[in-house]
């Protein structure tokens, strides 16, 4: 909750401020920054540049503030679990009703280090003093038969504060109770910040990264481990691409073949990929068939929908005309139909590779060797977060290079896209 | 006998919901070698209709087309089509498009690209030979079109309102150099128009059709395209006869038109 609430002052505080910093700057006079009527004028909504910068560096601002981060100046963490010292003085008293004083000093240390506790007289008293240590974040337990190996004696007040059995109170560096049976336990203060097996810091992140990509992860490297999903997504995308794009065509230029398979197309069309991974499972088995015939449907209907489309749209004129200059049906399939139904098809490409690209992480998230998901998946069974937040960010990098690539291919191949 | 011979043609359109449209009834027409003809009706009175009958594309319910002594099966080369727009071939440059017809037929490429230069050449867009043909403007492209027409020598040229997407002063240059193609190539040439000037100009014989049934109404035989060949064709409009013409037919469409809302008015 409260990081939706920071997340949405941060948007508002730099839109305003935004705006108010542009108000100094000279205007752009492009055609654009002269409409008067903008609000419902799609074209003249352009996506704002410094917006995204300014909304990535939030998303790390957010991301490095909660986890304690050094890429965000520490004055602007949110606060952090107590880490240090703690001392309580307690009082305890005996069946004979003497009191006698001593010392529980609590050792709070950070996640990833072990120090040793300095250790403390344990007083001539029949109340000991102890010293223990714990991790930030967990807490500690001190037993009554430590503090009053004597038996026979109470804990009655703790750093002036009198307790009971069940009772608990607040202290600075975090809560202290005293369980049913008389034993003292300690939860140091966890602050606002995350704790790094949910959430670890940007820069570990990346050290997590470059130790993977150098030492791999259970004996296998991440460019392995990358490699086969993008292999299993090119071999599927080509598999479904030279039947689905055939089939496509067959269906644009066949009413027999269109009535033949649309029952089938029209079916398979809004099932999701991932719903056929159990009955995949069941006929393939999940190893490398199973995952490839996954992606080659994932891909089929999608390419065929596209093919269809391509021979669909072509404006019948042309046809006309392509006849009228003596061209036979070959030389119009070749020469106008397929140069024509391109950026359908690239257009179906496209979306089939990001589909494949999804579909093949969660096949692999379910079972694998190798590749992205099974990588993620290996590591969240360990609670090693900072490998599944790497291979996450490196699926999405991957599926958005991906998608770049092909819509940069697209200009160069395909340029009379939507100039017809 | 050569020549063009569309031979008491209907056509009959079924429609899903069980009726009919009879778009063309009884239509004859004799058209010579050579012939620069121009058709002129009301909206939907069967002008595109009777032009894909000649050009193929369409089988008539009765009656039949005979190009040069043959019974007219489908589309073919010897029958070239130039459209409104949009049937050019944006993937391939200016070039590639005119030389579509040859290509198709095989022939080399050396002997296709003399024919190519010489039509890029007419039209006036040698320095435009290696544009996409999307670059070019709506002008250029009709120009396009032409030359890829005639890249096959076809012995008749149908046009389907071919300058009606283009602006006036576009217009009038093109009507100039459809003439001038006329003149110099000799082809048959049906051309379809809503514009009663440009059927005016663009006609040694004028058609005038009438809707439901779609049928021949009356005809022209015309001086002014003779006359045009290589001329001013503003001049052209102020001969005598131009405007009287035109008045004559302009009213002749009015009523026409008239009585079909007047029909559509009484029926609802
Ligand atoms: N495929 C078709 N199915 C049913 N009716 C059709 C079909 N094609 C044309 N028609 C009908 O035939 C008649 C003639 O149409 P056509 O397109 O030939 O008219 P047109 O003279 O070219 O009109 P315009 O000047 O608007 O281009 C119209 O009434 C039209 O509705
Ligand atoms: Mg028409």
């Amino acid at each position: 909750m409260s990081i939706l609430l920071i997340y949405i002052m941060i948007f508002l505080g730099c839109m305003i401020g935004y705006k108010l910093v542009s108000g100094f700057l000279t205007k752009e006079h492009d055609y654009t920054s002269l409409k008067t009527v903008t609000f419902g004028d799609e074209s003249s909504v352009e996506s704002n540049r410094p917006a995204s910068i300014m909304s990535i560096i939030a998303i790390f601002f957010i991301w490095g503030s909660f986890t304690g981060s050094t890429i965000v100046p520490s004055f602007l963490h949110v606060p952090g679990a107590f880490t240090g010292e703690v001392s309580l003085p307690y009082e305890a008293k005996n069946d004979a009703g003497s009191t006698a004083n001593g010392q529980i000093n609590i050792l709070v240390f950070p996640n990833g280090e072990n120090p040793s506790v300095e250790p403390i007289d344990a007083g001539t008293g029949f109340a000991k003093s102890e010293a223990v240590k714990v991790q930030a974040y967990r807490s500690a337990l001190i037993s009554q038969s430590d503090l009053l190996p004597d038996g026979g004696a109470q804990i009655t007040s703790i750093a002036g504060k009198p307790i009971a059995p069940g009772d608990e109170f607040s202290i600075d560096q975090g809560l202290v109770r005293m369980t049913d049976k008389g034993s003292i336990a300690f939860e140091p203060y966890k602050g606002w910040q995350m704790e790094p097996i949910w959430l670890p810091a940007p820069e570990s992140v990346v050290t997590r990264f470059f130790d993977l990509a150098q030492n791999g992860y259970q004996n296998v490297t991440l460019w392995e481990n990358l490699y086969w999903s993008l292999y299993r997504v090119l071999v599927g995308f080509f598999l479904g691409s030279i039947v689905g794009i055939p089939l496509g065509y067959a269906m644009g230029l066949n009413s027999w073949f269109r009535g033949w398979f649309d029952p089938i197309v029209e079916f398979m069309r809004p099932v999701p990929p991932l719903a056929l991974i159990p009955l995949i499972i069941i006929w393939f088995g999940i190893w490398e068939t199973g995952k490839i015939s996954l992606l080659f449907l994932a891909a089929l209907w999608i390419m065929v929908i596209a093919a269809r489309a391509g021979v669909s749209g072509v404006r019948i004129s042309k046809i006309h005309a392509a006849y009228s200059l003596g061209a036979s049906k070959w030389q119009i399939l070749k020469n106008v139909i397929v140069p024509n139904s391109l950026p359908d098809i690239f257009t179906g490409a496209r979306v089939a590779m990001g589909v494949c690209w999804g579909t093949v992480v969660a096949a692999e998230l379910v079972a694998a060797e190798k590749g992205a998901g099974k990588m993620i998946i290996a590591a969240s069974k360990f609670q090693n977060t900072d490998i599944v937040l790497t291979g996450i960010i490196l699926i999405g990098i991957i599926g958005y290079g991906i998608d770049i690539m092909m819509r940069v291919a697209e200009k160069y191949l395909i340029p009379w896209k939507g100039k017809g | 006998m050569s020549g063009l011979k569309i031979n008491d043609i209907s056509m009959r359109f079924d429609l899903p919901n069980g009726g009919s449209v009879q778009a063309l009834k009884n239509v004859t027409l004799d058209i010579k070698k050579g012939e620069l003809l121009s058709i002129l009706g009301p909206s939907g009175c069967g002008k595109t209709t009777l032009l894909n009958i000649v050009a193929g594309f369409l089988a008539p319910t009765e009656g039949q087309t005979i190009l040069n002594d043959k019974k007219v099966e489908g589309p073919s080369l010897e029958r070239g089509m130039v459209f409104q727009q949009g049937a050019l071939f944006e993937w391939m440059s200016v070039r590639k498009n005119v030389s579509f017809g040859p290509d198709m037929k095989g022939m080399p490429k050396a002997e296709s690209k003399i024919i190519v230069d010489r039509l890029l050449d007419i039209v006036g867009l040698q320095e435009f030979k290696e544009k996409a043909v999307y670059e070019l403007s709506g002008g250029m492209q009709q120009r396009v079109a032409l030359a890829r027409c005639l890249a096959n020598d076809p012995d008749v040229i149908l046009m389907d309102e071919p300058l009606g997407a283009l602006d006036a002063l576009t217009r009038e240059k093109m009507q100039g150099l459809v003439l001038k193609l006329w003149k110099e190539t000799g082809k048959t040439i049906i051309l379809i128009t809503h514009s009663v000037e440009e059927a005016l100009l663009l006609g040694e014989r004028l058609i005038v059709m009438a809707p439901r049934p779609g049928r021949i109404h009356k005809e022209y035989r015309l001086p002014f395209a003779e006359l045009g060949v290589g001329k001013d064709l503003r001049e052209v409009k102020k001969h005598k006869d131009f405007g009287k013409t035109r008045e004559e037919i302009l009213t002749m469409i009015w009523d026409m038109e008239e009585e079909i809302m007047g029909r559509t008015e009484s029926a609802a």
